[in-house]
């Protein structure tokens, strides 16, 4: 094959992917552009975006690529309702790992935060978002993966191929989604206790 | 092969990475808290930024994925005239070219419908074109260095690259968003 060949054939490969991700992370950005508010409330926040994000595509990225393995190998069969052993210790891994990383963000943005002397909220508000917005994406992200992976290979699609795209459309806007969901949350709880956050 | 599908193992395999990859998204994230102020000044540019950092590793891991299956079937070599190499790479950077103006657009007329702008289409167009091609060809270098280095120290670019290219790419999105601005506005 020539360069010309090549670069074309790579090019449509991967066009419709991406522009399934862009459209995707564009609802992921206004659903951030609607949080102006809350970044605000709790400084440090935007800080701590890029990690969730990253963690999401990193945890379910890996899962969905060991679920479709499994599928490949025979090792784990293809229906939701069998809730097969090996499939349950695998979403377990993920979620577990998810939520210890974006706990994990979250308290080392606080401290180099403040080590830099920048605005940070508390690190009780800080840790309750990002195990909230951990947990909350992480059961989302799980269940859209095994079903999606699960009715594509089905259907006759190789799963490899639909893993990457999946994840990274659905994870941001779930990332930002949820976390939406549980800085309001965390937000009005304090509220309710009467602390500052 | 028997990969050990429990927790434990899952774990232990993943964790240590995924905590040192968490360190380095949050290089990226003090990045973006740095131009924060100008970021909630002007919605078009905070619902760019999603999109940015997700389009800059999405081409990263593409690109990564097709050379470490050329790797692995043995077409690839690392010269400037390898034709799966350029071609690759030429098609990254077309990609970008095509996507990225639609990205820009795509923003501010979502932040327009969502409240006012405080900048034109055009310059938002640009911003996401000029971020988007200089990304393009950084995750280029990024993938080839990765992609050698993994064949260098025979580690499988399976394992390794993507992760590191996507990550990486991620922090460049941001980096590279926040040049950009700082140039065009």
């Amino acid at each position: 094959m020539g360069l010309r060949d090549v670069a074309r054939e790579a090019y449509r490969e991967a066009l419709p992917a991406l522009a399934a991700s862009v459209v995707g992370g564009l609802v992921a950005g206004v659903v951030l552009g609607e949080m102006q508010a809350e970044l605000q409330a709790v400084p440090g926040l935007l800080v701590f975006v890029p990690a969730l994000l990253a963690t999401r595509g990193n945890v379910y990225g890996s899962f969905g690529a060991r679920v479709s393995t499994g599928l490949h190998q025979g090792l784990v069969e293809p229906r939701v309702r069998a809730g097969d052993a090996r499939l349950r210790r695998a979403a377990t891994a993920a979620l577990l790992n998810g939520v210890c990383a974006s706990v994990f963000a979250a308290a080392l943005a606080v401290v180099v935060l403040r080590a830099l002397d920048s605005p940070v909220a508390s690190a009780g508000v800080m840790l309750a978002i990002a195990l909230l917005a951990g947990v909350l994406s992480g059961i989302a992200l799980t269940a859209v993966v095994v079903v999606v992976v699960f009715a594509g290979y089905r259907r006759g699609h190789n799963p490899d191929a639909l893993v990457g795209p999946i994840v990274t459309t659905t994870g941001d806007v779930f990332g930002v989604l949820f976390l939406l969901l549980s800085v309001r949350a965390v937000l009005a709880a304090v509220g309710l206790l009467g602390g500052g956050a | 092969m028997s990969t050990e599908w429990s927790v434990r193992a899952i774990t232990r395999a993943m964790l240590p990475v995924l905590l040192v990859l968490t360190v380095v998204e949050l290089g990226s994230g003090l990045v973006l808290g740095s131009f924060e102020e100008r970021l909630l000044a002007s919605p078009s540019l905070l619902v760019l930024v999603p999109v940015t950092i997700g389009t800059a590793g999405n081409l990263g891991s593409i690109l990564a994925a097709r050379l470490s299956t050329a790797f692995h079937l043995g077409t690839l070599s690392f010269s400037p005239r390898d034709d799966v190499l350029m071609g690759n790479a030429l098609a990254t950077v077309a990609l970008a070219v095509t996507l990225f103006p639609a990205v820009g657009l795509g923003a501010w007329t979502l932040a327009e419908l969502l409240g006012a702008t405080t900048l034109s289409p055009v310059t938002v167009a640009a911003i996401a074109l000029a971020a988007g091609v200089a990304l393009a060809v950084l995750a280029v270098a990024v993938t080839l260095a990765a992609t050698y280095a993994a064949y260098r120290f025979s580690l499988d670019p399976d394992d390794v690259v993507i992760p590191v290219v996507t990550n990486v790419c991620d922090v460049l999105g941001v980096v590279v968003l926040f040049a950009v601005v700082i140039v065009f506005t």
